[in-house]
C-alpha cells in the first residue's frame, strides 16, 4: 500500500482544521497554511500522476479491511488527472482571493481547504456510498463559499442552489438503497461485476437506479433540463469563488463518466443511462450556446459557458469510444482553466469599470486596455475554439471521433454552438474594450501581481496547445483504461489479471 | 410488512414532494425533512425486513444485515447537518429579502 494516496485528502484537511485554530491570529497566517497546502497538494498530486501514468492502478485500503467489504481509494489514470487538475486550480484561485475576497468573511481559509477535501475524496473514492459522502463535504463547503461575503443576490441564489442539491441528495440515497437492495454492494468494482452478472429480472430495478444516479450526477454537472440553477448562482458569488466552481460541474461529469463505464456500461445488461448521455449532451450544448449569446452581464455569458463545456464533455463521452472519451478529457482541464481564468479576468475588469461593473454596457475606459484586452482575446480564443489555442485541439479531436450515424448531429451542434460563442464573445470584448464613454476612473491601475493568476489560468491554454501531444497520449491510455473496466476491478478485488 | 413499508416511504414522499414544491421556505424545508425521513427509511429496509434475527452476528442463523444501519447512519448526520443549514439560510434569506418565497421575490398581487 502506497500511503501516498491519503496526501490529497489528509493535506486539506489538516490545513483547515489548523486554519479553524489560527481565526484569531489573523489572516496572514491562515493565508501562509493555504498557500503552502496548496503547493503541497500540486507537488503530492504531480507524484500520483507519475505513478498512474505507468497504467498501474493504484488502490488504498481504509483500515486494511480488504474490499468489498472496507472502503477503498483508487487512483487510475482518470483520478490523478482530475486531482492533478483541482491543484492546479487551487493555486491561482487562491491567490487571486488573497487579494481582499478572503477577508470578507473568517471562515475563508476553514471552508476552501474542506472544500478541496471534497472534491479530492469524490475523485479518489472506489465505492458509491462513499462518493455521496465527499459529494456532501464538498457541497455544503460549496454552500458556505457561495454565501461568502452575503447580500441578497447571493442568499437568493444559495437558496435555490442549497434545495435543489438537498432533493439531489435524497434521490442519490434512494438510487444507492435501490443498488444495494439489488446487488447486496455498493463497492464500485464489486458492482462491475454484479450488474454485468445480473438476471433479467433485476435489470429493470438497476436500470432505474443507473438512470437515478444519471439525473443527480447531471444536476451537478448542470446538463439541460436541471442547469437553471447555474447562471445565477456562479454571476452572484464572488469570483474568486465562481472560478473555483468551474471544477464543480466536472465533479458530475466525473462521476458520470466513472459510474458509467464501470458499472452502467452501454454493451451490459443496463444501458439506458448510458443510451440517454449522447442526446442530452447535445441539447445541453445547443440550449447553452443560444443562451451564450442572449447573455447581458459578463460573468453570465462565463456561466453559461461553463454549460457549454459540460455539454461538449459529456457529448465526447456519450460516443462511448476510445477517441470521444479521450477528446472529452483533453478538454476538461482546458475549459475548466481557461473559465476559471476568464472569471478571475472579469473580477479585474469590473472593478476597472466601477458603476458600470460586468454589465455588457459602454461604460469607462479602463487603464492598461491593451494588457487586459489581449488578455481577454487569449481567453476568448481558446474557450470559443479558434486555433491555434487548445480549445480548437479539443474540438477538433471531439470532432474526429464520431462515427458516421451521429456525426451529422455531433458537427453540426458543436460547430453551430462554436460560432455563437465567437459571435457573443466577440461582441462583449468590443463592448468592454473599445465602446467606451466618459472618463477614466482614477482608480488605480491593476498591478501585474494581481493580474498574475488569471493570467496564469488563461495562458494554460497556450500550454496546453503545445504540450498536445503529451497530454493527448496520456488522455487516450486514460481513455483505454476506462473502457476496459476489467483491470480496475482486478486492482481492486486483489485478483490477478487472467 | 413489506406492503405497509412501502406504503409509508410512499405517503412520505409524496407529502414531501408536494410540500417541497410549495412557495415559502418554511414548507419547503418540511418537505425535505420528510423526503429525508422516507429517504433513511428506504436505506434501512434496503437491508430486507427481518424480525427476531440478532443485529450481530453469532455462530448460527440469519443476521440483520449491519450495512444498511451503518449507512442509515451516516445519511442521518448529514441529512441533519443539510437541515439545520437550510432553516439557518431560510432565516436568513427572510431578514435580508424581506420575503419568504423561495425565488427571494414579492408575490405577485
Amino acid at each position: 500500500m502506497n500511503h501516498l494516496i491519503m496526501i490529497p485528502l489528509l493535506l486539506p484537511l489538516a490545513a483547515g482544521m489548523t486554519n479553524l485554530l489560527l481565526v484569531r491570529k489573523g489572516i496572514g497566517a491562515q493565508r501562509l497554511v493555504s498557500i503552502l497546502t496548496a503547493c503541497g497538494l500540486l507537488a503530492a498530486t504531480l507524484l500520483l500522476l507519475a505513478r498512474a501514468e505507468t497504467g498501474h492502478i493504484d488502490t488504498y485500503e481504509l483500515g486494511n479491511w480488504p474490499a468489498p467489504f472496507g472502503i477503498v481509494l483508487v487512483l487510475d489514470r482518470l483520478s490523478a488527472l482530475m486531482l492533478v487538475l483541482t491543484a492546479f486550480l487551487t493555486l491561482p484561485v487562491l491567490l487571486h482571493a488573497c487579494n481582499g475576497d478572503d477577508q470578507l468573511g473568517r471562515d475563508f481559509h476553514v471552508i476552501f481547504p474542506l472544500q478541496v477535501l471534497g472534491l479530492n475524496g469524490a475523485f479518489l473514492t472506489g465505492d458509491l456510498f462513499n462518493l455521496f459522502v465527499f459529494f456532501e463535504i464538498l457541497l455544503i463547503a460549496s454552500y458556505c463559499l457561495a454565501l461568502h461575503g452575503l447580500g441578497p443576490g447571493r442568499t437568493r441564489n444559495a437558496l435555490r442552489y442549497v434545495v435543489l442539491n438537498l432533493i439531489g441528495s435524497s434521490l442519490f440515497l434512494i438510487a444507492l438503497g435501490t443498488i444495494y437492495g439489488v446487488c447486496g454492494t455498493l463497492n464500485m468494482a464489486d458492482l462491475a461485476l454484479k450488474v454485468a452478472g445480473s438476471t433479467p429480472d433485476q435489470a429493470p430495478l438497476l436500470g432505474a437506479a443507473g438512470l437515478l444516479l444519471l439525473a443527480v450526477f447531471g444536476l451537478k454537472a448542470a446538463i439541460l433540463p436541471l442547469f437553471l440553477w447555474l447562471p445565477g448562482l456562479y454571476a452572484a458569488v464572488l469570483p474568486s469563488v465562481a472560478a473555483l466552481f468551474a471544477i464543480m460541474t466536472k465533479v458530475g461529469v466525473y462521476a458520470i463518466l466513472r459510474t458509467q463505464s464501470l458499472i452502467f456500461t452501454n454493451h451490459g445488461p443496463v444501458p439506458e443511462a448510458a443510451g440517454l448521455l449522447f442526446p442530452v449532451a447535445l441539447a445541453t450544448l445547443a440550449a447553452g450556446s443560444l443562451c451564450v449569446l442572449g447573455s447581458r452581464r459578463l460573468r453570465v455569458l462565463l456561466a453559461w459557458l461553463v454549460i457549454v463545456s459540460v455539454g461538449s464533455l459529456l457529448a465526447g463521452i456519450g460516443l462511448w469510444n476510445a477517441a470521444g472519451i479521450s477528446a472529452s478529457l483533453y478538454y476538461l482541464p482546458h475549459s475548466t482553466l481557461v473559465t476559471a481564468g476568464l472569471f478571475l479576468l472579469a473580477d479585474h475588469l469590473a472593478r476597472q469599470r466601477g458603476p458600470a461593473g460586468d454589465v455588457l454596457e459602454p461604460g469607462p475606459p479602463m487603464s492598461r486596455p491593451n494588457l487586459l484586452g489581449s488578455l481577454f482575446l487569449l481567453g476568448a480564443m481558446a474557450i470559443a475554439g479558434l486555433p491555434p489555442l487548445s480549445g480548437f485541439i479539443g474540438k477538433l479531436l471531439l470532432l474526429n471521433a464520431a462515427q458516421a450515424p451521429v456525426a451529422a448531429w455531433l458537427w453540426s451542434v458543436v460547430l453551430g454552438g462554436s460560432l455563437l460563442g465567437i459571435i457573443a464573445l466577440g461582441r462583449c470584448g468590443s463592448i468592454l474594450f473599445w465602446k467606451t464613454q466618459g472618463d477614466p476612473l482614477c482608480g488605480p491601475p491593476v498591478s501585474w501581481s494581481r493580474l498574475a493568476p488569471a493570467a496564469t489560468l488563461i495562458l494554460t491554454a497556450v500550454a496546453l496547445s503545445v504540450m498536445a501531444g503529451p497530454v493527448t497520449t496520456y488522455t487516450d491510455a486514460a481513455a483505454g483504461q476506462l473502457l476496459t473496466p476489467d483491470s480496475y476491478v482486478n486492482a481492486v478485488l486483489g485478483r490477478g489479471t487472467p | 410488512m413489506e406492503a405497509l413499508a412501502a406504503l409509508i416511504i410512499a405517503v412520505l414522499v409524496g407529502c414531501g414532494t408536494y410540500l417541497t414544491l410549495r412557495a415559502r421556505t418554511f414548507s419547503v424545508v418540511l418537505g425535505l425533512s420528510l423526503m429525508s425521513y422516507a429517504v433513511n427509511l428506504f436505506l434501512f429496509f434496503s437491508g430486507r425486513l427481518t424480525t427476531g434475527a440478532p443485529p450481530l452476528a453469532t455462530s448460527i442463523g440469519a443476521t440483520a444485515d449491519p450495512l444498511p444501519q451503518a449507512l442509515v447512519l451516516t445519511a442521518i448526520v448529514i441529512g441533519f447537518g443539510m437541515t439545520a443549514f437550510v432553516v439557518i439560510l431560510a432565516l436568513r434569506a427572510l431578514g435580508e429579502l424581506g420575503t419568504d418565497q423561495v425565488d427571494g421575490e414579492d408575490e405577485k398581487p
